[in-house]
């Protein structure tokens, strides 16, 4: 078929793709073929007096009954395909996946966070679905898998068992906002061995900052890999939030705890505004747009996003 | 004695009420002209979503910013969203020609209440003013899309509330509608019209109508739920005061789905009147129609939760759903054999209005067949949230309603207006609009299968080849509507003027009345005692 397949429902629901595609063409071609020569048969030209035909009892019961055998053929495909989706195996690699405006981010047993998923071949994985603002909706097509992320809801799971290596696409397939179209990530399948040593290895969650390596780069990279910029343009334009644009060192006019103040855009005020995003608001935003970045930005990661601010200056 | 003849035989376009000029026409109880004013409000509200759809196919030929911003394109299909389901296809066809042809089809002066009818209208265009002004007042115009889903619609900074209350006012209008249809059906019809002698138009309006009163108050309970929890606080779907999201989509769907069925079943009544016409041939199945007509308007409302297979309900509740909804189809398929067994051995018209109801049948299939690959749960899963949800829904509610509301258009304007149009212009729009509705909307199911979710400002470049293809089918079919309405509308004013009665070799009612019909329609209530698509004695000759 000519979508990509790489898990182990993509069998079970293109059958049931195949089963109801097949019959609805079958349908399609007959009937508009019929039409089309009873046009052509019946113009009035070919055939000036019509005959009457009130109607059969028997073709009615005919073209009730069959259908209805056709649908149920289907509805039982459907079911087929879709029922290993909901038994979620008790064993598996349990992964928290996190969804916010917009971004997703997940979370291993190990404390190991990515904004990418990666998994390891033929092994269960089990994600426990988390969103922390609206509604988002996880969906891998190559894995023919979607489950809605609900805030608050217990028990939001969904899982899967990928059957090939590769890098494919997970989208956010419920609308949430603004940059709802630019809310996807990937999803690398590695090999068991491969995943695993990717798994163990935690250095890399210590940030790593090599000798005369570009600190304004490095900072941008993490913007970028949070989705802040889906809010806070580089160029000066307000989009959600203020722009970063030669802000660094200036003063500006936030509202704190109700009351109007000026304050310098200095390093504390940047790591303020990431983990506490809603005390002092910029005069001319709203409260309650950016939710805290506590735990998914580190403090270190904070420094280098200094950095690349201050590099805006230039 | 002759004066009086006149005055009764004075076409209500030119008959001369309490009032003059336009507080003639948005005042009057006159059945007639209040389901003009429906359609001039509609095809003025339609053109303005049309031309925000056109935007929108036009962002999206290619991958980034093409014309307008996220903020933007966001704005636009939550309004196209808004007018076309709230303002356009909800009182569609009944607010429209149920109102100028069901009293006439079933021999009756007007509706049962004139009043309350042209209360309705007037709350229709309140409903419309309010919605109007959530784009023009607070803080921006509504982006949550038509649905208004929680908790999004709780956290957009954007003027959600005129747009909710817009809309929950607009449902009593189509309550004050369904109320007056099954008074009308029930009270009203002529001497000798039993149920089963009653056309099939105003069978279909009967069901809708009931549908239109029992489920529209569901809606507007949940809306008035939302503008609780927006203003008071009160949690009831957002999860940060405690509510339940879920909930919202139940209670949003128990009325949106049985909703599509108010928006198809007339277009299905149109299509029974169509075919029957221009084959000369009694309608095949009258039953058959009747029936699947009162079982969709029943089983529609027990297969809402197709909406919400990867909701997180509990797995016996989806099966349960996906059963019910392929029930569903059974009475729709009936319907198509029945048409196509109508046209078998008739004497087939090729004129405007059957092109439209010939196209209607295939796209309509296209529509139902696509719907039962997102009935079914393996495959909804995929798809669910896609383009394919888009291209499917628009081929059911443009493709079906829309082709069948052209249909009746061209069907019932010389008797609306007493005057023809020019049936070459008619066709060739026809033929315009036609084209580029397929290549408008079947590369989006392509699209859906290959994973592009919907409501998307922007895409992967692996989807730009079918987004071409589509955004250059809007331009073709917003072409055809300019001639389709260009030829009406000059038709309308200037068209050869006609005051034949029977310009089809129709034999429904409204055929044998005047052209344009009088203030009361009859000069004396007829004695029915056939089957309303007799062609038996075909001894008429055809008008042309």
């Amino acid at each position: 078929m000519y979508l990509t397949g790489a898990s182990t429902f993509v069998h079970g629901v293109d059958t049931a793709f195949m089963v109801i595609l097949g019959i609805s063409f079958f349908f399609l071609i007959g009937i508009t073929a019929t039409i089309i020569l009873f046009l052509v048969r019946y113009n009035k030209k070919k055939n000036p007096v019509p005959t009457q035909n009130p109607g059969s009892i028997k073709l009615e019961i005919i073209w009730t009954v069959i259908p209805l055998v056709l649908v149920m053929g289907m509805f039982y495909y459907g079911y087929v395909g879709w029922i290993p989706m909901k038994r979620i195996p008790d064993q598996g690699v349990q992964i928290t996946a996190n969804a916010r405006m917009w971004s997703f981010s997940f979370r291993y047993e190990n404390g190991r966070v990515s904004d990418k998923l990666y998994v390891p071949k033929d092994t269960a994985i089990i994600l426990n679905l988390n969103a922390e603002d609206v509604l988002h909706s996880l969906y891998i097509p190559a894995f023919r898998v979607k489950e809605d992320m609900v805030p608050g809801l217990p028990n939001n799971r969904m899982w899967f068992q990928a059957s090939k290596t590769g890098t494919y696409t997970i989208y956010c397939a419920e609308y949430c906002g603004l940059q709802h179209s630019y809310m996807y990530s990937d999803l690398v399948v590695m090999e068991p061995d491969e995943f695993w040593a990717w798994y163990a290895d935690t250095t890399a969650v210590v940030l790593d900052i090599p000798e005369g390596a570009d600190l304004a780069l490095m900072g941008r990279q993490i913007v970028d890999r949070n989705g802040c910029l889906a809010c806070h343009s580089l160029d000066g334009a307000t989009v959600i939030g203020p722009t970063f644009l030669g802000r660094f060192g200036e003063t500006v006019r936030v509202v704190t705890e109700g009351e109007e103040r000026e304050i310098v855009y200095d390093e504390e005020y940047v790591r303020r505004s990431i983990y506490d995003p809603d005390y002092d608001i910029t005069v001319g935003f709203r409260r309650g747009q950016m939710l805290s970045y506590e735990g998914m930005i580190t403090p270190d990661e904070v420094d280098l996003i200094i950095e690349f601010l201050k590099s805006l200056n230039q | 004695m002759s004066e009086e003849n006149t005055q009764k035989h004075k076409s209500f376009l030119e008959y001369q009420g309490k009032y003059k000029g336009i507080l003639g026409w948005i005042l009057s109880t006159d059945h007639k002209r209040i389901g003009l004013l429906y359609l001039y409000t509609m095809l003025f509200f339609f053109s303005l979503a049309a031309i925000i759809g056109l935007l929108m196919k036009t962002q999206l030929i290619a991958p980034g910013h093409t014309i307008m911003g996220p903020q933007t394109y966001n704005s636009l299909f939550t309004l196209h969203g808004i007018i076309m389901i709230f303002i356009i296809v909800i009182p569609g066809l009944p607010a429209v020609f149920g109102n100028f042809f069901l009293p006439i089809m079933i021999g009756a002066k007007d509706v049962a209440f004139p009043r309350i009818n042209l209360l309705s209208w007037w709350v229709y265009i309140i409903g419309i003013m309010i919605v109007l002004t959530s784009q023009f007042l607070g803080d921006g115009p509504p982006d949550t899309g038509w649905t208004f889903y929680a908790p999004y619609s709780f956290r957009t900074p954007t003027n959600v509330l005129p747009a909710v209350f817009g809309a929950f006012v607009m449902g009593f209008s189509s309550i004050l509608t369904g109320i007056n249809f099954v008074v009308t059906i029930h009270r009203m019809r002529a001497p000798g019209m039993s149920w089963l002698k009653m056309p099939l138009f105003p069978w279909t309006l009967y069901g809708t109508a009931w549908i239109q009163i029992l489920a529209t108050p569901v809606i507007g309970i949940t809306l008035l739920l939302i503008i609780a929890e927006r203003t008071l606080g009160i949690g009831f779907f957002d999860p940060a005061l405690g509510g339940d999201p879920i909930l919202y989509q139940h209670l949003f769907w128990i009325y949106s789905h049985p909703a599509v069925y108010i928006m198809i079943l007339p277009a299905m009544g149109v299509i029974s009147e169509v075919i029957p016409v221009f084959s000369r041939k009694g309608i095949y199945g009258y039953k058959a129609i009747v029936l699947s007509t009162m079982a969709i308007a029943f089983v529609g409302y027990f297969v809402w939760g197709h909406h919400m297979f990867t909701s997180g309900m509990s797995g016996r509740a989806l099966y349960t759903f996906s059963f019910l909804t392929f029930l569903v189809a059974i009475p729709s398929a009936i319907k198509v054999f029945n048409w196509v067994a109508t046209m078998h051995k008739g004497s087939i018209h090729m004129h405007t209005p059957f092109y439209w109801a010939v196209s209607f049948l295939f796209v309509f299939m296209i529509g139902g067949l696509s719907g039962l690959v997102l009935g079914s749960l393996a495959t909804n899963v995929h798809l669910h949230d896609t383009h394919f949800v888009v291209a499917h829904f628009h081929f059911i509610v443009f493709g079906g309603t829309g082709f069948a509301f052209m249909s009746a258009l061209h069907y019932w304007f010389p008797k609306m207006f007493g005057r023809k149009y020019d049936e070459v212009w008619a066709n060739l729009g026809w033929g315009v609009f036609f084209m580029g509705f397929l290549s408008l909307y079947l590369p989006m199911f392509l699209l859906g299968m290959r994973g592009m979710p919907r409501r998307y400002y922007d895409y992967l470049p692996e989807f730009h080849g079918a987004n071409i293809a589509s955004s250059l089918g809007a331009w073709v079919m917003v072409a055809g509507i300019l001639i389709i309405f260009a030829n009406l509308i000059w038709s309308a004013r200037h068209g050869k003027k006609t005051s034949e009665k029977n310009t089809w070799g129709g034999k429904t009612l409204e055929w044998q009345v005047d052209t344009p019909p009088s203030l009361e329609n009859f000069d004396e209530i007829p004695t029915i005692t056939k089957q309303p698509y007799d062609y038996s004695d075909h001894s008429e000759k055809l008008n042309q």
